[in-house]
């Protein structure tokens, strides 16, 4: 919203601005998240989201549903039991939709070099924004959070147009 | 695809290499050097044949047969008061003696004592369910056919209970590759995308300190972003220098001031 231009007058505020813009600005500070604690990490992410930290005041908000939900931060191990679900719900949510990946687990692994993790979450779904840490504090989920909405400011509203039908990763 | 068959026996290999490694052992003392022990062995021995018994690090362990599980732990839990079965799995022994050890720890509240009852299981060969006595087996032995490929006779539902039902092989046999056979570093690809995926994603990067920090097709560096694909191994414009939000602030956003936000220690005890 750099573009605007607020008249203070009599009557009301009057703001010119992009249909892209306007969009961002909602989209960006009312990002829903899938609560999709998986480990450790998981306790950081409530931790962001009770009191101390407040994600309340970014507009994010924890949902326990794909239905309602345009984040997924995938908070700890991705096992390769659990991959299969963490697609379906990837799919489940509506367009828009980001995901951040919280922790050395679900970036690469981390140090469960071993049969049963997924070594990586963009191995099975696109991942917008990698954290690390093991655990990374709340304040880096802040950080991340902030970071998504500079990007969703960004992008253009309408981004169906550049996703290719099939995409695997 | 092809089932994992190790080429080299890596059950056989010696552990140690060390010529004069002698592997530490706990001292095994005789069961009727504790009172309760010698009590508890002599009443077994009437009733069970007793493969072995001794006290290691104050714990009585006692080797029977295979068989003769099921009335063994039913004595000590009703005639003993081993009202605990604290857990149970499988040792895996293939190698050198082609067979499994099952453990079976149990605990008694009023002896304040605890017992391990071992039995050797050859391979191919199943055990008796211990579920009807202690409802904690039906987990353990679930989990001991999930891990080592044991079967258990008479269990109510015998089924994987950690890996997926559809997973090749058994993750706790010695054979077993730490990271994985082929179906399952595929598992997750090959289930959610189909085989004709694998080409696609790639295989693992097992590596987890390798970055590849050049690499603008995949990443972009916060605070460094180029265009994808661009080739920065010379040098890389610095985007913005961390902030928060853009430069102008956002609307109706309050705008992040750092210098606000940094708590002196007084502050930080009163919240
Ligand atoms: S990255 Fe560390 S804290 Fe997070 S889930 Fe993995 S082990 Fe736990």
């Amino acid at each position: 919203m750099a573009q605007h231009q607020v008249k203070f007058g009599t009557g009301l505020p009057v703001a010119l601005t992009t249909v892209d813009k306007i969009v961002n600005w909602g989209r960006s500070n009312s990002l829903w998240v899938l609560t999709y604690g998986l480990a450790c990490c998981g306790i950081e992410m409530m931790a962001s989201g009770a009191s101390r930290y407040d994600f309340d005041r970014f507009g994010t908000i924890f949902r326990a549903s794909p239905r309602q939900a345009e984040v997924m931060v995938i908070a700890g191990t991705l096992t390769k039991k659990h991959a299969e679900f963490i697609r379906r719900l990837y799919d489940q949510m509506a367009e828009p939709k980001w995901v951040i990946s919280m922790g050395s687990c679900a970036n690469t692994g981390g140090m469960f070099n071993t049969y049963a993790t997924v070594q990586g979450a963009d191995r099975v779904i696109p991942v917008d924004l990698y954290l690390p840490g093991c655990a990374p504090r709340p304040e880096t989920l802040q950080y991340a959070v902030m970071m998504l909405q500079k990007k969703i400011r960004r992008e253009p509203a309408n981004q169906n147009k550049n996703i290719p039908q099939k995409r695997f990763i | 695809m092809r089932e994992y068959k190790p080429k080299d026996n890596v059950q056989a290999k010696a552990y140690y290499n060390d010529r004069f490694y002698v592997a530490p052992q706990l001292a095994k003392l005789d069961p009727n050097s504790d009172e309760i022990f010698g009590s508890d062995v002599s009443k077994l021995k009437a009733n069970f044949e007793i493969l072995e018994a001794y006290i290691q690090k104050d714990e009585l362990v006692i080797f029977i047969n295979y068989s003769k599980n099921v009335e063994v732990l039913k004595f000590l839990r009703d005639e003993l008061n081993y009202s605990f079965l604290m857990e149970m799995s499988a040792v895996d022994f293939l190698a050198k003696r082609n067979g499994f050890e099952i453990f079976y720890e149990m605990l008694s509240l009023t002896k304040r004592k605890r017992i391990r009852v071992k039995t050797f299981l050859a391979k191919g060969l199943a055990i008796e369910t211990v579920e009807n006595l202690f409802r904690s087996a039906n987990f353990a032995e679930r989990e001991m056919f999930d891990m080592f490929g044991i079967q258990v006779n008479n269990h109510s539902f015998l089924k994987r209970i950690m890996m997926p039902d559809d997973w090749n092989g058994h993750p706790l046999l010695k054979t077993y590759p730490l990271q994985g056979d082929e179906s399952a570093q595929w598992y997750e690809v090959d289930k959610i995308f189909g085989k004709e995926a694998r080409e696609i994603i790639g295989p693992e990067i097992r590596d987890s300190a390798r970055v590849d920090r050049y690499d603008t097709e995949r990443f972009a560096r916060l605070g460094h972003e180029v265009a994808k694909g661009t080739d920065i191994s010379k040098s890389e414009p610095n985007t913005d220098n961390h902030q928060f939000q853009e430069k102008g602030g956002v609307f109706l956003v309050k705008n992040l001031n750092k210098s606000q936000k940094i708590l002196t220690e007084q502050e930080r005890r009163d919240r």
